[in-house]
C-alpha cells in the first residue's frame, strides 16, 4: 500500500491500516520539512510528482519489503503540494512480529523511496527566492 | 506520429511547459529526446541531465519502441522524502 496525498498525512489512519494482532512491533518513519538544507535557510517546500508512476513505484518497494522480510503489513504515503516547516512530507510504517524486521524494512522502504519514486521538490528561502532541490537519478 | 510529451521537475522550467503534443518520426525515447533537445536548446545527451524516461504509466528503456500516440515523460533526478 503506497499513496500520494495533497492533504496533511493522517498518521492515525495510516497506523490503523498496518497494525496486526500478530505484530509485536510497529516501526514508523516520519519525514518532516526542516528549516535548512545544505546550510541554507528554508521557509517551505513544494512537492510535485509523476503521480501514476510514483504510486506504482511505491507499491513495488512495499511489495519488495514484504517479500524480503517476515512482515505483517507495510505502507507509505508521500505529500504533494506546498508544505511549511514542521509539516510531514512522508510517512512509512511497518508491522512485524519482532522489532528487528520492522526496523530493517522501514529503513529499506524510505531509502528506496528516495531514489525510485518520481517526486520533485522546490524550496522557498526566507528571502522569497525559489530553487529546485538537487536530486538523485531515478532508478527502476 | 504524434506523442504527448510530459516534462517534470526542473525540466518544466527549462522547457517552459508541463506537457505538449509533438509530431515526430522518432522511433525511441532516445531519438525523441535528441530531437526535442535540439529544438529547445537542451543538452542532446540525456545522460548529462541524468534523465529517466516513462512511456505511458511505467518506466521504459531509452531504446524501447514508441507506439503512436504514446505519452512520454522525461524524468530528471528525484528529490522525494
Amino acid at each position: 500500500m503506497f499513496d500520494l496525498t495533497d492533504q496533511p498525512i493522517d498518521t492515525a489512519a495510516w497506523r490503523a491500516r498496518i497494525v496486526h494482532p500478530a505484530a509485536g512491533g510497529v516501526t514508523v518513519f516520519e519525514g518532516i520539512v526542516r528549516d535548512h538544507h545544505k546550510g541554507v535557510a528554508v521557509a517551505g517546500l513544494e512537492y510535485t510528482a509523476h503521480a501514476v508512476l510514483a504510486r506504482k513505484q511505491g507499491a513495488r518497494i512495499v511489495a519488495e519489503a514484504m517479500a524480503r522480510w517476515n512482515l505483517r503489513a507495510a505502507a507509505g504515503v508521500h505529500r504533494l503540494g506546498r508544505l511549511g516547516i514542521g509539516d510531514m512530507a512522508v510517512w512509512i510504517g511497518v508491522a512485524a512480529d519482532h522489532r528487528g524486521e520492522a526496523f530493517d524494512a522501514c529503513r529499506f522502504i524510505i531509502d528506496q523511496v528516495k531514489s525510485r519514486v518520481p517526486v520533485w521538490k522546490r524550496e522557498w528561502r526566507p528571502d522569497g527566492s525559489v530553487a529546485w532541490v538537487e536530486g538523485v537519478p531515478l532508478e527502476a | 506520429m504524434s506523442f504527448t510529451v510530459h516534462w517534470y521537475g526542473p525540466l518544466r522550467d527549462r522547457r517552459g511547459c508541463d506537457q505538449e503534443m509533438v509530431e515526430s518520426t522518432a522511433a525511441s525515447p532516445e531519438a525523441l529526446w535528441r530531437e526535442l533537445a535540439a529544438r529547445h536548446g537542451l543538452p542532446g545527451d540525456r545522460r548529462a541531465l541524468a534523465l529517466a524516461v516513462a512511456i505511458g504509466d511505467d518506466l521504459a528503456a531509452w531504446d524501447a519502441p514508441l507506439p503512436a500516440g504514446a505519452a512520454v515523460a522525461f524524468l530528471p533526478p528525484v528529490a522525494g522524502g
